[in-house]
């Protein structure tokens, strides 16, 4: 539960672990007055906003902890619109604890994640697709949710957004100028003209809704299964890509009786490593359980990594043996494995299932096999390779409002094309502001007339 | 010398006239106090009323017993509803009237009223006492004691009239300023600015070659704005239409070095919807050409209002171009287009009463709030009118929602967002336009009216009551009555919509575009009955229920989602300060603003969602 209140709160702002620096930030309305005391020689409290102001740091019984510089914002121009004193210290452990104490002990309390941000929201310094940006940032898991987050608080879905939002304005102005201003020699929008509007918007939304699932792959992680009779080196696989010890390696079929889910990131993506139970007719209890877990599995997942033990292994039961994997949506990667220890007879046998998946070749022991699995995970997530140039939307509450946003503009387009009164179709033009407002802040009748007075000559 | 009035009003312009007659028939004394009894309810720039949305508002005006619809239908030289072509929300009465005809069926509407007394000077200061407006100082030093007292100064606050380089005081063309009003209020603590609007020269009709124009006639037969059947003239007369040119253009630009618009003279905010001459070529340089409405003035005068060709440029720049309009060849003028500057008070200060935070008693409607029109200070005064009377008898506040009228959309905007130009209303301000249309303006409010105690409301309910009555009937009808192909498919064919395959509910095939009670009644004879010796304005307010019901029903839901933040009440003592969570700027905003409800404080600008989550938390929603 966040606080909403003026109260100073103080959180280490730099990553924790030792860098040459720590950021330490106060924020609150005796942020300066607890800086002061701790720095009583460097006249804080005189100094200018966005000053930066070196000082011998001390601790309220007086010892000296650190050299530090000392940051003032002055509120409301800063990050929270409150009072924020940000002080560099060295980065030891020690000292950045003995700090955080000593500003404890003088009125502070250790901020909850996210409030600073929490705060800039409230006090209306960041909209709240960047606020919730924010928030995302700071669960960030991986570089490449880190740059999704980081793309949307630059405005990366912001200005895309607001984009749409100049387009919707414009069609409804287009609308609204017609029927407040009939009587007005201006030439007004044909219906051609604003179904193309509504069409360049609808396609433009379709866009950004498609990005979500991708969107949220990449927040999520991308669950990929690893999946394949028992003892076909799953395990082994898993290990290499993670390069160590997570899963139970044995000789012994069965081992992996439970899932295993690790993380795995390759250039900036996660993918959700999902070790699963090997898949038999399971001879106790507990494995048939595992079995059914794998199954379940391999159901939800992304990806599906098939192992085959090629050595071991009769392909016509292989290609069985996928077939009753009944995959619907997944993408299957079918993996030869042991080719290490396979001869060439055995090698050819798969030939027939290499024509209807796409298979790979490796030895799960190989590092290079393995980096070459990699490009292959990558090439399988459509438009993964453009991530840094897309936008895409990743917040659920932003898809929620864009279908709604999508829906009303069809309805529109549909409307239109009924020839319905244009006053009725402007009713489903602003249920889509409305929507779309709930992301970009809302949309008045104030945006719509000064898009009219800025472009049409009205006023007899 | 006085009596201690219920009321004072101070203005006799459209806000005025609708606040003294509210007041005094709802049963207060009330004393119109104005600087020239020979100027009640001029028409100070065009002899017109209504229009998009302005023609709903006088609809409304008149639903809660207001008079500025019956004294339009009883002075209309033309009568046009707008707009027709398009759906029943954009539907709009407008008129064009006889201007002095207008301002003398006023006065005498007002001197038929018992309650109303006259006198005649210009009201210098308001008395206070104890934060409470108790009468009103004139120039010789009268002290008229009141109740409550509503400001309608118009544009006559400090009013300074521009053309070309001369500037002058003024209220109007020929009258002179109001002073001492302002000077008081900012010393009470009021926040004052300036706005400026401007007016098209007069031109003798006498000297137009009308051949060259395009005729502009009403439309036939008998519109009008009140649900009464108020007596019409019966003559109509045209208007006409003509353009000015580049030649035209070309010499009004000779005049810009000397336009008190371009060389900052004038200071005050003028509206972007009805821009000078000068302006519509400065910022729409592309066009060559633009459309003036030529309007008469009235049935016995060849006095003729330029709409459109609204000017503050030297007189003799705007005589020299308007000779270059096709028609005004010979053109004499009677009086040059002037621009005039006003003190206005940003409306912010007021609550949803239109009575002032500062002073108790205190009232302002129309252009002292920074609106602009007839209809909208007709609208204020009125609301001003009844919410003084009420305060004073210690009622309820009568405040409409959004919802249920465009008054109650103009004045929410006004106290909770202020204007930085004179307001007009749009449709587009209104979230509820398939609610606030001018076939239901009674339906919507007429009522209300009538339980606050209105005089002379019962023939209105009355005619309110047969109107719902056809309106169910039709409802009911169109429900149970099926329709075989072989009785509609003839009509249906013949507007270009599908024939039936086989009979249907007749409400389907209603709700269908293009098809009409009218043209169903021809195959129908059943329905016919129904409709005979209906009046047109009824039939077409049961049609627009059935057609558009689903419509209808959408924004009534939506409407009643937002209800209950209307619900919620705030004291005007709440301590915004003091409440943490609450940005800064809604913390200044609600504490000057002090709305009544949450609803308000969501529409205040700069008091963003999350701020209305921490007010309803700390009132425990």
């Amino acid at each position: 539960m966040i606080h909403l209140t003026d109260d100073t709160i103080v959180a280490l702002s730099t990553p924790t672990g030792s860098g040459a620096i720590g950021v330490i930030r106060l924020s609150g309305n005796k942020a300066f007055e607890i800086a002061a005391q701790l720095m009583p020689n460097a006249k804080l409290l005189a100094a200018k906003s966005h000053s930066a102001n070196f000082g011998k740091l001390y601790s309220p019984k007086g010892e000296l902890l650190d050299e530090v510089v000392a940051t003032i914002f002055k509120g409301p121009r800063s990050y929270t619109s409150q009072d924020i004193v940000e002080i560099s210290c060295h980065g030891s452990a020690f000292i950045i604890k003995q700090i955080l104490d000593a500003c404890l002990e003088l009125g502070a309390r250790l901020a909850q994640p996210g409030e600073f941000t929490m705060r800039a929201y409230l006090n209306g310094k960041l909209d709240l697709a960047q606020a919730e940006a924010v928030a995302d940032l700071i669960a960030a898991e991986s570089a490449g949710a880190h740059a999704l987050a980081l793309d949307q608080l630059r405005g990366g879905v912001s200005e895309r957004i607001a984009e749409l939002r100049e387009k919707l304005i414009d069609v409804a102005s287009l609308l609204e100028l017609e029927l407040d201003f009939g009587e007005e020699d201006v030439e007004f929008a044909d219906r051609t003209q604003l179904n193309d509007l509504l069409t360049s918007s609808i396609k433009m939304i379709e866009e950004l809704v498609n990005s979500f699932s991708l969107g949220n792959a990449i927040k999520e992680g991308i669950s990929t299964v690893l999946a394949g009779r028992p003892n076909a080196g799953k395990s082994t696989l898993l290990n290499t890509l993670l390069d160590d010890d997570r899963a139970i390696v044995s000789d012994i079929a069965g081992t992996t009786r439970d899932t295993i889910e690790e993380l795995l990131i390759i250039n900036g993506l996660t993918f959700r490593l999902i070790d699963t139970a090997g898949i038999r007719d399971a001879a106790d209890t507990i494995e048939a359980l595992g079995v059914q877990r794998s199954l379940e599995k391999i159901e939800t997942g992304a990806i599906v990594l098939y192992l085959i033990d090629i050595t071991e292994t009769n392909p016509k039961e292989a290609a069985a043996d996928i077939l009753k994997l009944n995959l619907q949506k997944q993408k299957l990667l079918v993996l030869l494995n042991k080719i290490d220890q396979a001869n060439s007879l055995q090698i050819d046998q798969f030939k027939s299932l290499e024509n209807t998946y796409t298979t790979i070749h490796l030895s799960a022991q190989s590092k290079d096999d393995i980096a070459r699995l990699k490009q292959h995970l990558i090439k399988t997530i459509e438009g993964a390779d453009a991530l840094h140039k897309r936008t895409i939307i990743t917040n659920q509450r932003h898809v929620d409002a864009l279908r709604r946003t999508l829906v009303a503009l069809e309805t529109a387009r549909n409307g239109l094309a009924m020839q319905l009164p244009s006053d009725l179709v402007a009713l489903d033009l602003r249920a889509a502001l409305n929507s779309l407002g709930e992301i970009t802040g809302a949309i008045t009748a104030d945006d719509l007339l000064g898009s009219i007075f800025g472009r049409f000559c009205i006023g007899k | 010398m006085f009596p201690t009035y219920d009321v004072i009003v101070v203005g006799g312009g459209h806000a005025g006239a609708e606040a003294a007659a509210a007041a005094a028939r709802l049963g207060s004394k009330v004393c119109l106090v104005t600087m020239n009894m020979q100027t009640i309810a001029q028409m100070s720039c065009n002899p017109a009323m209504g229009g998009v949305a302005k023609g709903q508002i006088v609809r409304e005006i008149d639903a809660l017993g207001g008079m500025s619809g019956i004294v339009s239908d009883r002075s209309t030289l033309q009568f046009r509803l707008l707009n027709k072509s398009k759906g029943p929300a954009m539907w709009s009465p407008r008129s064009q009237n006889d201007r002095m005809m207008f301002a003398a069926e006023w006065r005498e509407l007002l001197e038929q009223m018992p309650n109303v007394d006259f006198w005649q000077e210009m009201a210098t200061g308001i008395i206070v006492k104890d934060g409470r407006a108790c009468g009103v100082r004139t120039g010789i030093g009268q002290e008229i004691p009141a109740k409550a007292v509503i400001l309608t100064n118009g544009t006559f606050l400090n009013g300074l009239i521009h053309i070309g380089e001369k500037q002058f005081g003024g209220g109007r063309a020929g009258e002179r300023a109001s002073t001492g009003i302002t000077e008081q209020l900012l010393e009470l603590g009021f926040e004052s600015a300036r706005m400026k609007t401007g007016t098209p020269p007069r031109v003798d009709g006498r000297t137009l070659d009308w051949s060259v124009m395009e005729v502009q006639h009403g439309d036939e037969g008998e519109g009008r704005f009140s649900y009464l059947d108020i007596k019409q003239p019966e003559k109509r007369l045209p208007c006409h239409i003509t353009y000015t040119n580049k030649a035209v253009h070309e010499i009004l630009k000779t005049g810009f070095d000397r336009s008190p618009m371009f060389n900052g003279r004038i200071r005050g905010l003028g509206p972007r919807y009805c821009p000078s001459i000068e302006d519509k070529i400065e910022r729409f340089a592309d066009r060559d050409r633009h459309q003036l409405f030529v309007e008469p003035e009235g049935f016995n005068t060849c006095e003729i209002y330029v709409n459109g060709f609204s000017s503050s440029l030297p007189e003799d720049v705007q005589y020299k171009a308007m000779r270059l309009i096709p028609g005004f060849e010979n053109a004499k003028m009677f009086r040059p287009g002037y621009a005039i500057e006003y003190d206005f008070f940003q409306p912010t200060q007021l609550n949803a009463t239109l009575e002032t935070h500062l002073v108790k008693g205190l009232y302002f409607a129309g252009q002292i709030n920074g609106t602009t029109g007839y209809e909208e200070a007709a609208c204020q005064g009125m609301m001003a009118g009844i919410n003084a009377h009420r305060k004073i008898n210690e009622h309820d506040p009568f405040v409409l929602k959004r919802s249920e009228a465009y008054i109650g959309v103009l004045i929410d905007d006004l106290i909770n967002k202020g204007t930085t130009e004179p307001y007009r209303m749009f449709t587009s301000r209104a979230e509820y336009r398939i609610l606030l249309r001018q076939d239901n303006a009674d339906v919507r409010l007429t009522r209300k009216a009538a339980d606050i105690g209105m005089a002379d409301m019962d023939e209105r309910l009355d005619r309110l009551k047969t109107k719902e009555e056809l309106a169910e009937q039709l409802d009911s009808l169109t429900k149970k009555m099926s329709v075989t192909p072989d009785q509609v498919n003839g009509y249906l064919t013949s507007i270009g919509s599908q024939p039936l395959k086989q009979g249907v509910k007749l409400r389907s095939v209603l709700a269908r575009p293009h098809v009409s009670l009218e043209g169903l009644r021809a195959v129908l004879p059943e329905l016919d009955t129904v409709l005979q010796g209906q009046t047109q304005e009824l039939i077409d307010h049961a049609e627009v229920n059935i057609k558009y019901e689903g419509y209808i029903h959408r924004e009534v839901e939506q409407a009643e989602k937002l209800e209950r933040l209307e619900a919620v009440r705030l004291s005007p003592e709440f301590d915004y300060i003091g409440l943490s969570g609450l940005s800064n700027e809604a913390r200044e905003k609600l504490t000057a603003l002090k709305p009544m409800t949450i609803g308000q404080a969501s529409r205040i600008s700069g008091v963003s969602p999350s701020d209305v989550s921490v007010l309803l938390v700390h009132i425990g929603r």
